[in-house]
């Protein structure tokens, strides 16, 4: 009923040297990417920036159809801004005619780069957690913010709450799954009615499956402190992440190539 | 290589303690848990717990791990008083702790991470955690299952993976509350196979508290509680020999122990002290021989 596949920033294993840098590293880039794209305005910028992102999912090996997936959930989004850029931007109507005179060129074009951008940043996120594995992309998360510790940023806390859900989200998922057949051999029915009535039905579900995260965690609580969990403070790590050669390469080629393209764009 | 058991040495000495908890109805009345309960766990013994639902049990294994402290009477863990707070991560790493439910103690997202995460808290070096997870693994027999999720692991694996992440703390004692409760006949046979072999060959400490009463019989002593209080201790032949006692307790003693008992009621006269079925089949066997 449930489809166990579902996990957060779906992880595909691979080689590439993409997959074997730190990932530190890739957060850090993609950030700078996201930061470019907005810099960027031309049309030969746009179309290497493209090229750019296109490059790199092939270096990952990641399947294509997968990396475009990611864009389904924000399709709507991307259609809206774009319809609303076309309509509401001032300049040169296409034409005379009623329909089209109020749409302008710099609206369409306004709303392609808009689009281009939102489709590119996309793309290059889910290329950082198709090549990272949960449990990295916390660890590095919680690297880059432990400076920031000093002016309150819990960053141990944040990374050990999501690699706390990480752990279990399986666990919970099962546990829905055995809630809905118990529903179910009693009579309840999650398939049938309006979207209304099927919300409904699922809060026989909900709140079992609330109840019993609430005793897990308490149960988990008790279970940390006996293994003598006592936050942050002192605390080792298993794997310590560490940056190799492939980090500095692809740092090196990722960051000339933005340096060169913004050097090309305002100069 | 089997380790001389040191029977001198109480690892875990407990002093007329007594454990109260509010109730969880509303009139918010205190409730006894432990009633100036006195007990010692010898270094290297196996110890099982009994007593039926409510009679203290876990929370005599809270006692045990500073997990809860006594209102009133001392615990004594390794020779520190578990009221010491600046030693209360000694006592912890000294006793280990394995729950009921599996899925609700295992923090790690892979097995060697969960099996990682008692040294990383305690500061070990990333080095040295290593060495400790990939021993702890090895003696739970589930190295090649380092890199599963714990969620495709059966019960019995992940309360084996449980107990690994106690290992790698390096504990003198383990206590387990109910660690095979939830699992099947299959998981508990396992963890039973894993404890006595940790006992027997790394002298560690085991404080078993079971529903079991064949898990009970393998121990070195068996201590029944009833109403937080100690009823009786001793070795599994002096207490489950005792079986209109244990009955009254509101619990049972191994079925062979109680076929032979009935069979005693019947006239026979069997030893009462019989505990495992080989020795149930040579008693009947000589029987049947005089006959």
């Amino acid at each position: 009923m449930i489809n166990s596949n579902i996990t957060i920033g779906q992880y595909i294993p691979g080689e590439s040297i993409i997959h074997k840098a730190d990932p530190r590293t890739k957060i850090i880039l993609s950030i700078v990417f996201m930061v470019v794209i907005f810099l960027v305005n031309s049309f030969w910028t746009f179309t290497a920036m493209a090229l750019f992102v296109l490059l790199t999912v092939i270096v990952s090996g990641v399947p294509m159809k997968y990396t475009l997936r990611g864009l389904k959930p924000i399709m709507f989004i991307i259609i809206f801004t774009a319809v609303i850029n076309i309509f509401t931007t001032g300049g040169t109507p296409i034409s005379e005619k009623v329909p089209f005179r109020y749409i302008t060129w710099e609206g369409l074009i306004l709303a392609l780069k808009l689009a281009a951008r939102l489709a590119l940043v996309i793309i290059s996120g889910s290329l950082l957690t198709f090549t990272t594995t949960p449990i990295l992309l916390t660890d590095g998360i919680e690297k880059l913010l432990s400076p920031f510790r000093r002016i309150g940023v819990p960053a141990h806390e944040l990374a050990m709450m999501m690699s706390i859900a990480l752990r279990f989200i399986p666990t919970l998922l099962e546990e829905t799954d055995k809630i809905m057949k118990a529903q179910a051999a009693r009579g309840a029915d999650f398939d049938t009615g309006n979207l209304v009535q099927r919300a409904k039905s699922f809060v026989p579900v909900l709140v079992p499956l609330f109840v019993s995260a609430f005793r897990r965690a308490d149960e988990l609580a008790t279970a940390m402190e006996a293994r003598c969990y006592r936050g942050g403070k002192g605390r080792t790590r298993l794997r310590d992440l560490e940056f190799t050669s492939v980090d500095t390469k692809i740092a090196i080629v990722t960051v000339t190539f933005f340096t060169v393209l913004l050097l090309l764009e305002y100069l | 290589m089997p380790v001389v058991k040191n029977n001198d040495r109480n690892i875990i000495e407990v002093r007329n303690a007594s454990f109260a908890y509010r109730s969880g109805s509303d009139d918010g009345q205190e409730v006894l848990a432990l009633d100036d309960i006195s007990l010692s766990v010898r270094q290297g013994e196996f110890l099982a717990v009994l007593g039926r639902n409510g009679s203290g049990k876990s929370t005599l294994a809270k006692l045990m791990n500073a997990l809860i402290l006594p209102v009133s009477g001392t615990v004594i863990v390794d020779g520190i008083d578990t009221t010491d707070e600046e030693m209360l991560w000694d006592i912890r790493s000294t006793t280990g702790m394995v729950f009921q439910n599996p899925d609700n103690q295992i923090v790690g997202t892979v097995v060697e991470e969960d099996v990682a995460f008692g040294p990383e808290n305690l500061g070990v070096p990333p080095k040295e955690i290593r060495a400790r997870v990939d021993e702890a693994l090895e003696m739970i027999g589930m190295s090649e299952f380092k890199k599963h999720a714990p969620h495709q692991l059966s019960g019995g694996q992940k309360q084996r993976v449980a107990i690994a992440g106690i290992l790698a703390m390096r504990p003198k004692c383990i206590v387990l509350d109910e660690a095979t409760a939830m699992l099947d006949p299959v998981g508990r046979r396992e963890v039973m196979r894993i404890l006595r072999r940790l006992n027997s060959e790394e002298g560690i400490t085991i404080v078993h508290i079971t529903h079991h009463m064949d898990e009970a019989g393998m121990a070195d002593r068996v201590l029944v509680i009833d109403n937080g209080r100690c009823v009786m201790i001793g070795t599994p032949k002096v207490v489950f020999s005792d079986v209109e006692k244990i009955k009254s307790l509101g619990l049972d003693v191994p079925q062979v122990t109680e076929l032979m008992y009935e069979l005693n009621k019947l006239g026979f006269d069997f030893p009462t002290d019989i505990l495992s079925v080989d020795e149930a089949v040579a008693q009947l066997k000589a029987y049947l021989r005089d006959e």
